[in-house]
């Protein structure tokens, strides 16, 4: 530990004043991603957090790791990610009721098996260790030397890597499979000719044509004067968003109340 | 000396100094492509187009932008504050950082200072390129999400999913250009091309390209995200004011970006046209820019031509295009590019490449011939139920016997 103190003491100005500068917002930033209430706000503090990684890679000389977490991490995961929780719903938040019995303590016992691994782990590398080859690694280039480490020492792992990936790909195109047959729009549109009634081919009728009311509440009038349930949206029915429709009715009952 | 190692000696000032011609030079370009956007589809649809401001109606741009600063800003009660300020924010800084690597000019000098007009040049330049285009789809799908409202969020959806989408198969689109160029540097790019022009050799990449910055840009045909038949006006549809000006900067900026990286990669960035070498030395090597930007103008032309003759595509037909055409034909010709290159690498006699070329000539005329045979067949099983006459009439397709069935209900 007292290594890495003398390590931090002894960078150059320029990084340390980027660390410092950078490393409480990427704290912070991650701090914020666990306490805010908004699952999209989250997402996007975890975004932030993979940038000024991504920056502090670019600072240690890693420069294509840094420019690639940008572009695999924050542009495509972090998206998907992103689109998830949009189509969930803008004011969603997340529910404080446990579904799952036992979670918690599950979860806290991995959050600290976890967090004991990465600890061991970044004790490992920062302790009695001098970081050296740098230079000797990017002599011909950091792309071309990840390049050669990749495709000589390491191909099988890379190729092992990209046989599991390709099938979890194939296994989430599989789990989200349906055989729902395709129908084309020539295919619907003759459909509706054939169905037998010429009534809907044209669509259905549209709210309050032919109402007192021309808006999208009240239901259009059908020739008798009572009301068509068909021209009004089943979605502002469901919500409840809808006007009772028998005043705007011209049906004989109407008139006698008149 | 090349192009990192003329950087890697500017003064702090000189960085400064050019970081600021590159922004006002966005920001003007902007201004003047929206003014020439305008004219040029005004003159395609014969109309006359903005001439009122200024001569030709140059400074409309400017009194429109003007006019924006100084509407309403407007802030919907069901949006989320924070995330509706912070996106077109996002944007408007993205675009302007691509052409932190493009080089704009080869060797010149710039206040006394031997130099090459290019803020920065690194070794991965177009991945980072890639790398900003993708941080810059926050800006759209954060301000979909953040409106608080229904089309806002279908369109942020849409064209972030679009750009993704095109952002693969352009990636694609550029690696044939890395194993031709063996970097990933746009300085190195350009210097690679003075004999040839990667948009010549490798001719089916710059075709890809060109489809997916259009793509990626959400510009029409492929604007789907702003189709105002369906979504009213997009991801900004609640937006107002200075923060509608910045996703429209933002658009155009990125049009001039797409433009200069599709320069810069394809069209041998600020050299001459070919046959006219002997003006890159003018003006000290500054009419290179003159070059690189008369090529950018060509691309934005090709935009606004595209804008002006073509109706918008279906989306679904959008992402099918995008998925099952580019990317599986880029990857195609990715092995193709890759094989040929290690053949001469190798040495091979000239035989065996040809002979390897003209194997995969043939091939895709196989496929394709068959591909055509199956379309035919498929298209003449596809029709419904032709068996069954419908007892209305119905526009002709073929396979139904349309007078016929007249014929018969009447008979």
């Amino acid at each position: 530990m007292f290594n890495m103190a003398l390590h931090v003491g002894s960078t150059q100005r320029p990084e340390a004043v980027l660390f410092w500068v950078m490393a409480p917002m990427a704290v912070l930033a991650a701090l914020g991603m666990l306490l805010v209430k908004k699952a999209v706000h989250s997402a996007l503090l975890l975004a932030w957090v993979m940038i000024t990684l991504a920056i502090f890679y670019i600072a240690e000389d890693a420069l294509f790791l840094g420019i690639v977490q940008v572009v695999v991490y924050t542009g495509a995961v972090m998206m998907l990610f992103l689109f998830i929780l949009m189509l969930v719903g803008v004011d969603s938040s997340d529910s404080l009721v446990e579904n799952i019995k036992g979670q918690r303590p599950a979860s806290i016992l991995a959050a600290l098996g976890l967090g004991g691994l990465l600890l061991s782990l970044i004790a490992r590398a920062v302790t009695n260790v001098d970081a050296v080859g740098l230079t000797t690694a990017n002599t011909a280039g950091n792309v071309q030397g990840i390049a050669q480490e990749l495709f000589t020492r390491y191909v099988w792992a890379f190729e092992v890597v990209s046989a599991l990936l390709i099938t979890a790909a194939l296994g989430a195109m599989v789990l989200a499979h349906s055989e729902r047959k395709h129908t084309s729009q020539r295919q619907l549109s003759v459909d509706r000719f054939r169905q037998g009634s010429l009534a809907q081919t044209a669509g259905l009728p549209a709210s309050g044509v032919y109402a007192r009311h021309n808006a999208v509440d009240v239901p259009a009038l059908l020739p008798d004067g009572s009301a068509a349930p068909t021209s009004i949206s089943p979605t502002l029915q469901a919500r409840g968003d809808i006007i009772e429709s028998a005043p705007f009715e011209l049906a004989p009952s109407v008139e006698e109340e008149n | 000396m090349n192009a990192a190692s003329l950087i890697g000696n500017d003064p702090g000032w000189l960085i400064a100094v050019k970081g600021l011609i590159v922004f006002v030079l966005c920001v003007v370009l902007t201004l003047m492509s929206v003014w020439g956007e305008r004219r040029i589809v005004a003159r395609m649809q014969m109309r006359l187009g903005p001439n009122r401001v200024g001569p030709f109606g140059l400074l409309q741009s400017l009194a429109d932008g003007v006019k924006l600063a100084l509407k309403e800003d407007l802030i919907p009660k069901a949006a989320d504050r924070i995330v509706f300020v912070i996106a077109p924010v996002i944007s408007a800084t993205t675009c302007f950082m691509s052409f932190a690597v493009m080089p704009l000019t080869g060797k010149v000098k710039l206040f006394g200072h031997s130099t090459v007009m290019q803020l920065t040049d690194l070794p991965v330049g177009v991945l980072y390129v890639l790398a900003i285009a993708s941080v810059g789809v926050y800006g759209i799908v954060l301000a979909g999400w953040s409106s608080g409202s229904t089309y806002p969020l279908l369109g942020g959806l849409r064209s972030s999913a679009q750009v993704i989408s095109y952002e693969v198969a352009m990636g694609l689109s550029l690696v044939a250009v890395f194993i031709y160029a063996g970097s990933m540097s746009t300085s190195d790019i350009v210097e690679a091309q003075q004999k040839w022009w990667f948009g010549v050799v490798l001719f089916p990449s710059f075709i890809i390209y060109m489809i997916s910055m259009v793509g990626e840009t959400n510009r029409a045909p492929f604007d789907l995200a702003e189709a105002e038949g369906e979504l009213v006006g997009g991801f900004h549809t609640e937006y107002s004011s200075l923060k509608f000006a910045l996703f429209f900067l933002a658009e155009y900026v990125n049009i001039v970006a797409v433009s200069s990286l599709a320069t810069t990669l394809f069209l041998g960035g600020y050299h001459a046209l070919p046959g006219l070498g002997f003006t890159e030395s003018w003006l000290g090597g500054w009419f290179g820019m003159v070059w690189f930007f008369a090529k950018v103008i060509g691309f934005f032309y090709l935009f606004v031509w595209l804008r002006g003759t073509l109706p918008r595509m279906r989306y679904d037909q959008f992402m099918k295009f995008g998925w099952k055409v580019l990317i599986p034909v880029s990857l195609l010709w990715i092995l193709v590019v890759a094989t040929l290159r290690v053949m001469s690498a190798r040495g091979e006699p000239r035989a065996v490449v040809a002979a390897f070329t003209f194997g995969i000539v043939m091939l895709i005329m196989a496929a394709s011939s068959l591909y055509e045979r199956s379309v035919r067949n498929t298209s003449i099983d596809q029709i419904p139920d032709s068996s069954t006459e419908p007892s209305f009439p119905v526009p002709h397709v073929a396979g139904i016997n349309r007078v016929e069935s007249i014929n018969e209900s009447n008979g």
